[in-house]
């Protein structure tokens, strides 16, 4: 991509941020007799807990056996462009909640009448089994706004769990849609959602022996790929800043591997640290105020904190081995760790200021791309030995080790925001001595290891991160 | 050329212990090679030369950097042609095969680089001549996925900059 095709793009992703900052998020009454008033809030506030639908509680867990019964008719539109648009979003909302694997989304074939516009009839939902109902209405309010209120619907009792009606420009129109969709995941499950959200991650093209590696984003839903690097330097390994729209990440700029800072608003990027080994590996600290990362030197490498705003490191590990890999716990106090301290590679835990390292892996195999769960319970792992590489989760103490997904080649995971879902990279083995056959592609799983899915990528893919809900 | 061949047998010679069947035949290819490109084909001292001398790469075993004495060998090899063309100086890619995670592959590789760099130091060449850098698993040389493909990829290659 040229320069100048870069900021264009970064254009528009400012207008979108700065569109994003002036939604109008206005509560709408409930139209339902019986409906409580407290059901019509807007998100943002406190968490509202879980539904119980139909009189019976919603768990994730329970969802994960059986699926959150679901229709979602097209929003009804105004004419005009707003009847595709109310298509469209319904769309995406459907798209999310059947990926999540805890909704059943229900065929709109069997929809019984018109898509209601205000009170439903309940009866014609009821009829093809559906549990919740969302509902929705597409405005034009000149120019190019947009006014789209939804509504979510308990259908046996008849009554209104939601609603909220959202102003905006109608390039934003995607991100309402994952808006609502983590409105409706929150209120039915209890726990926030993922769903507006992005992916950034390496896109790999061309001879794995003269591979081209860019850097790449995209939401969560794989719409609005975008390539942020032209492949002329390889990059590696991007993060997320926790708040800003910053990425950290490896380039073999100028055949010197180095982390880099990448802004997404100016599309500008500086190296990070005066380092004289590679840097590699960075994570931000879970306020945003450092980045730790790995340094090589003689036959090792170290682990070391170095401010964001720049400045020098502080090392916090000297073990001669190979440190890489460090990410913090989510509340900053603890990190853990990649090791060949002890032969081979294992998992380790330590103070975040480098004090009281702890080995927490003693499964069969070698331990790899440790990364810690935003929720806390857990931490995700590459596993690999006797042929096969597989990624699993373990609480931080090193005791309920699950493997979710194994194959010829995975590796590096990462979590959705909400701790439920793991995204990670999957290889295929060539074929020949071509290398016919390769391919590097993104994976999706529930951290209880089901509801594994491909994700779409317009090129091989690696590297992913997921961000925090955009908010 | 001729001497320069004289004084790569010269240094399998020396190393009595590290002369393979491998050496052997690469140096012999590297003789022919002399002899084809009696015209000047190939230019003392660059990269073709390195790389036809059959020196440039020395191989590791999975998930080691240590050297094998075929490795010395051809380290050696390296060292003298070093300074033979003073002129030149040297990078050492290392690099690891694809069964491994990428994080900890790019320092594997460069530990192996190291390793390399290293032994030439210690045989007289001076630090400042030799860089190093590491690929990880992103510049594989065989493109399959066999044993074979596997051993040819954790190695450390040498050229002339």
């Amino acid at each position: 991509m040229t320069q100048s095709g870069i900021s264009q793009m970064l254009l528009e992703r400012r207008r979108l941020l700065a569109a994003s900052a002036a939604f109008g998020v206005t509560p709408l009454l409930a139209h339902a007799q019986g409906a409580p008033v407290s059901g019509a809030q807007s998100p943002g506030g406190q968490s509202p807990g879980a539904q119980s639908l139909g009189g019976k509680e919603i768990t994730v867990d329970g969802a994960r056996t059986s699926p959150i019964p679901i229709a979602i008719p097209p929003m009804a539109g105004g004419g005009g462009g707003t009847d595709s648009l109310g298509r469209d979003m319904a769309g995406v909302i459907t798209g999310n909640l059947q990926r999540s694997g805890l909704f059943r989304p229900i065929d709109p074939a069997a929809f019984i009448g018109e898509a209601p516009a205000d009170t439903p009839n309940f009866q014609n939902w009821k009829a093809i089994g559906a549990q919740a109902l969302m509902t929705g209405r597409v405005e034009s309010q000149g120019g190019d706004r947009v006014r789209v209120e939804f509504r979510l619907w308990d259908v046996l009792p008849g009554t209104q769990i939601q609603g909220t009606a959202y102003s905006t420009t109608l390039g934003n129109w995607r991100r309402i849609a994952h808006i609502i969709s983590d409105v409706i995941y929150e209120r039915l499950l209890g726990e926030k959602g993922y769903f507006d959200t992005r992916i950034v991650y390496i896109a790999g093209s061309g001879p794995r022996d003269r591979r081209v590696k860019r850097l790449a984003i995209m939401d969560q839903d794989s719409a609005n790929n975008r390539f942020l690097s032209d492949g002329t330097w390889n990059a590696l390994t991007p993060r997320f800043h926790p708040t800003r729209d910053q990425i950290a990440f490896m380039s073999y700029a100028n055949n010197k591997p180095r982390v880099y800072m990448f802004d997404l608003a100016t599309g500008r990027q500086h190296i990070l640290g005066d380092f004289g080994g590679i840097t590699l590996s960075p994570r931000f600290s879970p306020d945003g105020a450092n980045i730790i990362m790995a340094q090589t030197r003689g036959g090792g490498s170290d682990i070391y904190v170095v401010p964001t705003s720049g400045g020098g490191g502080r090392q916090l590990t000297n073990s001669g081995a190979i440190d890489v890999s460090p990410c913090y716990s989510p509340d900053g106090s603890q990190i853990v760790f990649n090791s060949d301290r002890g032969g081979d590679q294992q998992i380790y835990v330590m103070g975040s200021g480098g004090g009281g390292v702890k080995r927490i892996s003693f499964g069969r195999g070698q331990y790899a791309t440790p990364v810690w769960s935003p929720r806390g319970d857990y931490i995700a792992f590459t596993r690999f030995g006797g042929g096969t590489f597989a990624i699993g989760v373990m609480h931080p103490d090193g005791t309920g080790e699950r493997i979710l997904s194994e194959s010829y080649f995975v590796e590096a995971p990462t979590f959705a925001p909400n701790g439920r879902v793991i995204m990670f990279c999957r290889e295929t083995a060539a074929r020949d001595s071509r290398g016919a056959g390769y391919s590097a592609r993104l994976v999706s799983i529930d951290i209880a290891g089901f509801n594994e899915r491909p994700v779409s990528t317009p090129t091989d893919a690696s590297d992913a991160d997921w961000s925090p809900l955009l908010g | 050329m001729n001497v320069k061949i004289l004084g790569a047998f010269g240094a399998l010679a020396l190393l009595a212990a590290c002369s393979t069947p491998a050496d052997t035949t690469s140096a012999s290819a590297a003789g022919a090679g002399g002899t084809m490109g009696g015209a000047g084909s190939v230019t003392p001292g660059s990269q073709e030369d390195l790389v036809a001398s059959g020196n440039d790469r020395v191989f590791f075993a999975t998930n080691a950097s240590a050297l094998t004495s075929d490795s010395r060998g051809k380290l050696d090899q390296q060292a003298a042609f070093l300074s033979r063309y003073p002129q030149d100086n040297v990078q050492i890619a290392g690099n690891c095969d694809e069964r491994g995670t990428e994080e900890f592959n790019i320092a594997l590789g460069q530990r192996r680089a190291n390793s390399a760099r290293d032994y030439m130091v210690a045989r007289g060449v001076a630090g400042s001549r030799v860089t190093t850098i590491s690929y990880g698993k992103d510049r594989p040389t065989a493109l399959g996925s066999d044993e074979s493909a596997w051993q040819q990829n954790r190695n450390a290659i040498t050229s002339v900059r």
